[in-house]
């Protein structure tokens, strides 16, 4: 399989790359990169990506899969073909599958399904505590070497200090990046949305900004005396932001992400009980969008990531209570950072790729995120300044809960290869 | 007026012009009610359902007078006896009743919002008795038309609530109803009871009842939940007396004429003394009759939105 990629405008950060270059393409692999390239004749694949954009494949670093064990949310299948048509060539899986991935038995059979019936890479992140009931750590060794690129408890924070300790010390010996997710469940208490003016106005329980910002502190504290990195997962304040400016002002060896969510809404939208825009953390206020914003570019938060969260219609379409958290973002995510940060002026296309690609690749140790010769060729063509306007019922994901239903958007996804396969063809998943 | 409603949710929705409509209608409901024989044929022939997911005795047996005078059909439905304890969704036990040939659905429930659910997924008109901590619109009406007949208007007013703000569904009600009638609102309880921005309602926050009290022309107690001071929201019942409790001595801070309000049950004794509730100040008794003829007022006004006969067709 040969493929010819003409006439982009290749924006690849890893290598200093800015031009409009032509790239081909054989048995998977890269194999040159040049100005006017000539593989006329043969079985060869020719993309014109005049004026459009030709750039590493996204990689999410933090997203939900469901499978094993919520299948009817999101299985492999559906989940790495929504991926695909958000442009994402690698992602990362969140353990909190049922059973959760806290064994090496399934780390492999997530492996094995992913090669089976996945059209991306798929990173299964393991847990760090048994059961992710923080209790006791799961086998992180064992993890580790089955495949796992990280560890974490997403979707609540290992609340006993100690254990967290531990767990840093101990996933260090391995190399394996801890992710924390950062939540003090005794502040959440029984809180429902952001704590603020919204939740007065709605008669919700808030959650204060501080369940997060003391675990971020906590967690970045743990990480300077044990010396071991953190990575803070979906940063949502500007108390967060401050905090982690700090530590990596004083050399702590942290990184952090955001999602596109925090940088484009606040808990305005969740007036009118709109569950779709229930998640957790939850959407904050204007001056921490701004935060987010400013994290972004000053370098303090160094990745972008979905947080991909599919959930059943009939676990949105209840009261605002009992409603999951979480929102779908793999088919939104390249387009609200093109919308709301390279056309705002906050960051530059080259800079939204480092914190979709180069950032998240390095963190999780993948030898991925850029467009190197004889690297696999993850490639997507993007065209950054289409139009279209987001319509959930087009989703490849198997859930729709997503509060972009209706927004004009800028940036499509016209071509996703990945290892050299064509997986999208002009905005069409094959 | 109320033109483009199907619902009531909330006053907070609602116009200053269209709290007074419903306070005007339920004076002349009160005028019915002063009858010998309160029989009136206004809803004759509509039906009315009272969808209850927590315990209540005068709201309830309130809107059930209030229809049965009006010769509506009314049949109630507790959550602790139906298919709810089944597992039922909201949404669910809502069409089931709106395919009945249901005009009214009034609907309490402990999860703020979820009358909006409702409302969204059926044709019959939703009355709100009460949802989470956010609305009680109607006993907000009912306090506002208690305090309209003693004191003839509403607007300059001061009106000091005081007790558990934060979740208080009478409390969010009577702020959004009481400020767009032009009172002025302050409130005050323990600030862990107080919610979070509350100033931009256009309330006025002390920490002390005192200074709340000060010159109020109404005062108006909460029910505090006992199980608040379990959950670590204040030290003990005895310490929330004495700083928060309002008795008479407490009660000189405001006008010689002010009224005393609470929307019951009361707790003797921790928010309001004995001697307050049953003292000549207190309208606690007068805002019980009064809910009869704001809810009459409510279901007369609602009962020609709602409802579809299309699924009998």
């Amino acid at each position: 399989m040969r493929i010819l990629i003409k006439n982009g405008h290749v924006i690849d950060p890893q290598n200093n790359r800015d031009d409009i270059l032509d790239i081909y393409v054989e048995n998977g692999m890269i194999v040159e990169i040049e100005k006017n390239l000539d593989y006329s004749g043969g079985e060869i694949e020719v993309i014109d990506a005049k004026d459009k954009l030709v750039v590493p494949g996204l990689i999410d670093m933090h997203c939900h899969l469901r499978e094993p064990g919520y299948e009817y949310k999101e299985d492999i299948e559906s989940g790495t073909r929504s991926a695909a048509v958000g442009g994402f060539t690698s992602i990362a899986c969140m353990p909190n599958t049922n059973p959760v991935i806290d064994n090496q038995a399934i780390v492999e059979y997530i492996k094995v399904k992913a090669k089976k019936v996945g059209v991306v890479n798929v990173y299964p992140i393991g847990a760090i505590t048994k059961g992710l009931k923080g209790e006791e750590l799961a086998e992180i060794g064992e993890l580790k070497f089955a495949g796992v690129v990280g560890i974490s408890d997403d979707g609540k924070s290992v609340m006993n200090s100690a254990l967290m300790r531990r767990a840093l010390q101990y996933a260090h010996m391995f190399d394996t990046p801890v992710i924390a997710h950062c939540e003090d469940i005794t502040l959440v208490d029984e809180g429902v949305m952001n704590e603020g003016y919204m939740s007065t106005y709605l008669g919700l329980k808030g959650i204060t900004r501080a369940a997060e910002e003391v675990m971020v502190a906590r967690d970045v504290i743990l990480s300077e005396v044990t010396g071991a990195p953190i990575h803070i997962a979906h940063v949502s304040t500007e108390g967060a932001v401050a905090i982690i400016r700090h530590a990596k002002a004083r050399g702590v060896k942290v990184t952090c992400e955001t999602c596109p969510h925090y940088f484009t809404l606040t808990d305005k939208v969740v007036d009118g009980y709109n569950t779709n825009a229930k998640i957790n953390p939850p959407l904050r206020t204007e001056k921490d969008v701004e935060a987010i914003k400013k994290g972004l570019k000053d370098g303090t938060i160094d990745v972008i990531a979905t947080d991909h969260a599919p959930h059943h219609i009939d676990e949105k379409n209840v009261e605002f209570n009992k409603a999951a958290n979480g929102i779908v973002g793999f088919e939104t995510a390249l387009a609200l950072g093109i919308t709301y940060l390279v056309d705002k002026g906050i960051l530059t296309m080259q800079q939204l790729l480092q914190k979709m690609c180069v950032n998240p690749a390095n963190i999780l140790g993948l030898n991925k995120g850029s467009l190197g010769i004889n690297k696999p060729a993850d490639i997507v063509v993007i065209d950054k300044n289409e139009e279209y306007v987001v319509d959930v019922n087009k989703f490849q994901s198997k859930s729709k809960n997503s509060p972009y239903h209706g927004y004009s958007l800028k940036g499509t996804v016209h071509f996703t290869i990945v290892g050299g396969k064509v997986i999208v063809r002009q905005k069409v998943l094959l | 007026m109320l033109r483009n409603r199907k619902d009531l949710l909330g006053l907070k929705d609602l116009s200053e012009e269209e709290i007074k409509y419903i306070l005007n209608t339920a004076e002349t409901m009160k005028y019915i009610l002063a009858q010998k024989n309160k029989k009136t044929p206004h809803l004759q022939g509509k039906s009315i359902i009272t969808l209850f997911y927590e315990n209540s005795t005068r709201t309830r047996l309130s809107f059930e007078l209030a229809a049965k005078y009006m010769s509506a059909s009314a049949a109630n439905i507790s959550a602790s006896a139906s298919s709810v304890q089944k597992g039922e969704t909201l949404i669910d036990t809502g069409r089931t009743i709106n395919m009945m040939g249901t005009d009214i659905i009034i609907i309490r429930h402990p999860m703020s919002g979820a009358p909006h659910l409702l409302a969204r997924n059926v044709k019959a008109s939703v009355i709100n008795a009460g949802d989470g901590m956010n609305e009680h619109p109607t006993q907000a009406l009912l306090d506002m038309m208690t305090i309209k007949e003693k004191k003839g208007e509403i607007r300059g007013l001061k009106v000091a609530i005081i007790g558990d703000i934060a979740h208080s569904r009478v409390a969010r009600s009577n702020i959004w109803g009481l400020t767009k009638l032009g009172a002025e609102v302050c409130v005050a309880g323990p600030t862990t009871l107080i919610p979070p921005e509350l100033e931009k309602t256009g309330v006025k926050v002390f920490n002390s009842v005192q200074e709340a009290l000060l010159d109020a022309d109404v005062v108006m107690g909460l029910r505090i939940q006992l199980e608040r001071q379990k959950r670590g929201l204040f030290p003990t019942i005895r310490e929330y007396t004495r700083f928060f409790g309002i008795d008479n001595k407490r009660l000189m801070f405001a006008k010689e004429d002010a009224l005393l309000l609470h929307p019951g049950p009361v707790n003797r004794g921790v928010e309001l003394s004995s001697d307050v509730i049953d003292g000549d100040k207190s309208l606690i008794d007068e805002q019980v009759a009064n809910g009869v003829a704001v809810r009459m007022a409510i279901l007369y006004l609602f009962a020609r939105k709602g409802g579809s006969n299309e699924n009998f067709n």
